[in-house]
């Protein structure tokens, strides 16, 4: 045990994701039920069930990042699925035909699991995977929010779904739902969650202990260990880790490499490119300190308490309305001392796009703070240009620069 | 003294020399542009013009998409910021710059000082750029510099709607086919860009004086679309095609300046 709590961050989480991927494979081959579940749903079902769960869009990030998604978009594009349609789902449907990846494999599920507080997508992704396979689809339809708050008759058209989903997932399993069990789950999910958020919040620090490329990696393991103390263990060692670089002074880079300017990055990675996108701001000093990632999966709510719960799963930023969006990056930007913002116009996510440039032009004109779009895609490789994201980057780091300058001279 | 500016564009390669004035002392554009030898014969232009060796100029700064290739420049800055410094030079209180290019085309938003406060680029496709403009000059089998002429002729509005330049092209040559003339469609291929280019515009919010630069500032046809367009009148900037590499030799000159400061 001692030596176990030595262990970096690092590799608890490259364990920790090793053991996401090998135990579902191993499930799966003994005749256990495997669940196929979108990123943001309520495993707290899951887990109290004990049901072994994979999350396609991860998978797809992990393709991605691997440099091998075009395989698998081929393969889909291939069966006529529109170039148009996500890549996420692109993949995940051509990794259901090929069933191999030199990134990470999955089994293939015996049941669906998919909750649209994300996308809408996700539920004719889904339903088409539930069909193509034969099996059985649980759905959570979280309704956009149109007001600022989640509304009362939302949470309450969302706890009859969390009702019915457990009623399903016992006919499906053929066990009964442990009550109890479901409150200790709902307790870990909030410690996990409260500790990937504190983990995050320490790069508040200046400059920061965090390069926040890092939160992309880390994000895998708060989306596949939320409910288990495996996962607070993790944060809690990344938390430890940042609060000793901060305390020391820190940045995210080796000693020498200055954090000239803070910025936030809104939207999804581009995995593919992970390395030209990092690069183009680290090579100018230009560090990603936060996102939008540490509040999406900052789920929390009483104990016990189902209402609280689907208002938090509904309460998920791009599930908000526009005032909601501004309002979350303004206060990153405050909270963080953001000097910019890099905005990822992705192809892929027609409802993050939607919003942006009004978005980014409310925010400008709130905060005053610099900010550039590039275009990209999730895990569609046709869809970027390290070029030309070079040349946004450096005309961002130029106007950053000036505004520093203007700064300087009061 | 002097200093140099070079913009290595993807179909243009233009050079200015200016002295510490910030008088131009000659300025020099090619149609061929990165990864071509056209960045060393705009260079030797201008050297040649002003009767001076490469190793009197005291500082260069080079710009555009081939920069990054390009080792002979003690400084390299992107396009954005040297329109926004060249234009800031030509003219005076300008706001907002449309820069086509053959590439891209962006809409550069300056502070009340010339300095850049924001932009906005094409995204994704060629639509909006000179690319689009050299594809409808080979459809209609004319040089891209004669296209103007012909819209300027033009007597009937046709709308090419696509903002796709391949589908742009196929329509193109169905209108041909249907007996559309080709003054008609040269000016339909000006308002084309210019509705894509006022889009970009708008979003970035259009505040006067409105200048343009880039080569396709020298079609006077697209100018009055794009005017029309935005409802704004829009200055273009002496040689437009060189603003960019004026605003390299400006940023050389001052890079100049601060280095000797220190």
């Amino acid at each position: 045990m001692e030596q176990k709590e030595k262990i970096s961050s690092k590799e608890m989480l490259n364990n920790l994701m090793a053991n996401h991927y090998k135990s579902a494979m191993e499930a799966k081959a003994n005749g256990e039920l495997v669940a196929w579940s979108t990123s943001i749903a309520p495993q707290e079902l899951l887990e109290t069930m004990d049901i072994k769960v994979v999350y396609p869009e991860n998978h797809a990030a992990a393709i991605g990042a691997r440099k091998e998604a075009q395989k698998f978009i081929d393969d889909a594009e291939g069966r006529g699925y529109s170039i148009d349609l996500c890549s996420y789902a692109r993949v995940n449907i051509g990794y259901k035909n090929i069933q191999y990846a030199d990134a990470e494999n999955i089994p293939l599920p015996d049941f669906i699991f998919s909750c649209d507080n994300i996308c809408h997508t996700v539920l004719k992704w889904y339903e088409n995977l539930a069909k193509d396979l034969n099996i059985p689809l649980i759905v959570f339809d979280m309704p956009f929010n149109h007001t600022y708050d989640v509304p009362d008759h939302a949470v309450k058209y969302m706890k009859g779904q969390i009702e019915e989903a457990i009623k399903r997932l016992e006919k499906i399993s053929g066990k009964k739902f442990d009550h109890d069990r479901f409150r200790e789950v709902m307790e870990q999910s909030n410690k996990t969650s409260q500790m990937w958020k504190d983990a995050s919040m320490v790069a508040k620090a200046k400059p920061s202990p965090l390069n926040g490329f890092d939160l992309f990696n880390y994000m895998a393991a708060i989306v596949t260990s939320r409910g288990t103390k495996e996962g607070y263990e993790l944060f809690k060692r990344w938390k430890e880790e940042l609060e000793e670089k901060a305390a020391a002074g820190l940045g995210p880079w080796k000693p020498g490499e200055e954090e000239k300017f803070r910025v936030m990055w809104d939207g999804i990675a581009c995995w593919p490119y992970l390395g030209p996108t990092y690069k183009g701001l680290k090579n100018n000093g230009i560090n990603m300190v936060t996102s939008t990632y540490p509040d999406s999966w900052t789920i929390l709510y009483e104990t016990g308490d189902v209402d609280g719960m689907a208002r938090a799963y509904s309460s998920n930023y791009v599930n908000r309305n526009l005032n909601y969006g501004v309002d979350n990056i303004v206060n990153l930007i405050n909270e963080f001392s953001l000097d910019g913002v890099v905005f990822h116009s992705n192809r892929s996510c027609k409802l993050m796009d939607f919003r942006q440039y009004e978005v980014q032009r409310e925010v400008e004109e709130r905060t005053g703070v610099v900010s550039v779009i590039f275009d990209g895609d999730q895990t569609d490789p046709r869809a970027f240009s390290t070029e030309q994201y070079n040349t946004r980057i450096q005309a961002f780091l130029e106007m950053l620069e000036n505004r520093k300058e203007e700064r300087r001279k009061g | 003294m002097f200093f140099l500016g070079i913009d290595i564009g993807s179909s243009s390669s233009k050079a200015v020399l200016i002295d510490e004035n910030k008088n131009i002392l000659a300025s020099a554009a090619r149609n061929i542009g990165t990864g071509t030898n056209g960045p060393s014969i705009v260079v030797q232009e201008v050297l040649e013009a002003a009767g001076i060796a490469r190793d009197q100029i005291q500082f260069t700064v080079v710009t555009g998409y081939g920069r990054v290739n390009y080792t002979q420049a003690d400084k390299q800055i992107t396009e954005i910021s040297c329109h926004g410094k060249g234009i800031a030079h030509l003219i005076p209180g300008a706001r907002t710059i449309i820069d086509i290019g053959g590439q891209d085309a962006k809409v550069i938003k300056l502070s009340q000082d010339g300095t850049v406060e924001n932009f906005v680029m094409n995204e994704k496709c060629a639509a909006g750029t000179g690319r689009f403009l050299e594809v409808m000059a080979r459809i209609l089998n004319c040089n891209i510099n004669e296209l103007s002429d012909l819209s300027l002729k033009s007597k009937h509005d046709i709308i090419i709607s696509n903002t796709c330049t391949v589908f742009a092209e196929s329509e193109v040559i169905s209108q041909l086919a249907g007996g559309a003339s080709k003054e008609d469609v040269a000016k339909g291929a000006d308002n084309a860009i210019a509705s894509r280019v006022a889009g970009l515009a708008r979003r970035i919010g259009i505040v006067p004086i409105v200048a343009m630069s880039g080569g396709v500032a020298m079609n006077p046809s697209v100018v009055a679309s794009l005017s029309r367009e935005i409802g704004e009148e829009i200055t273009v900037a002496p040689h437009p095609q060189t603003v960019g590499a004026l605003g390299a030799a400006l940023f050389a000159l001052e890079a100049y300046q601060k280095k000797e400061k220190n």
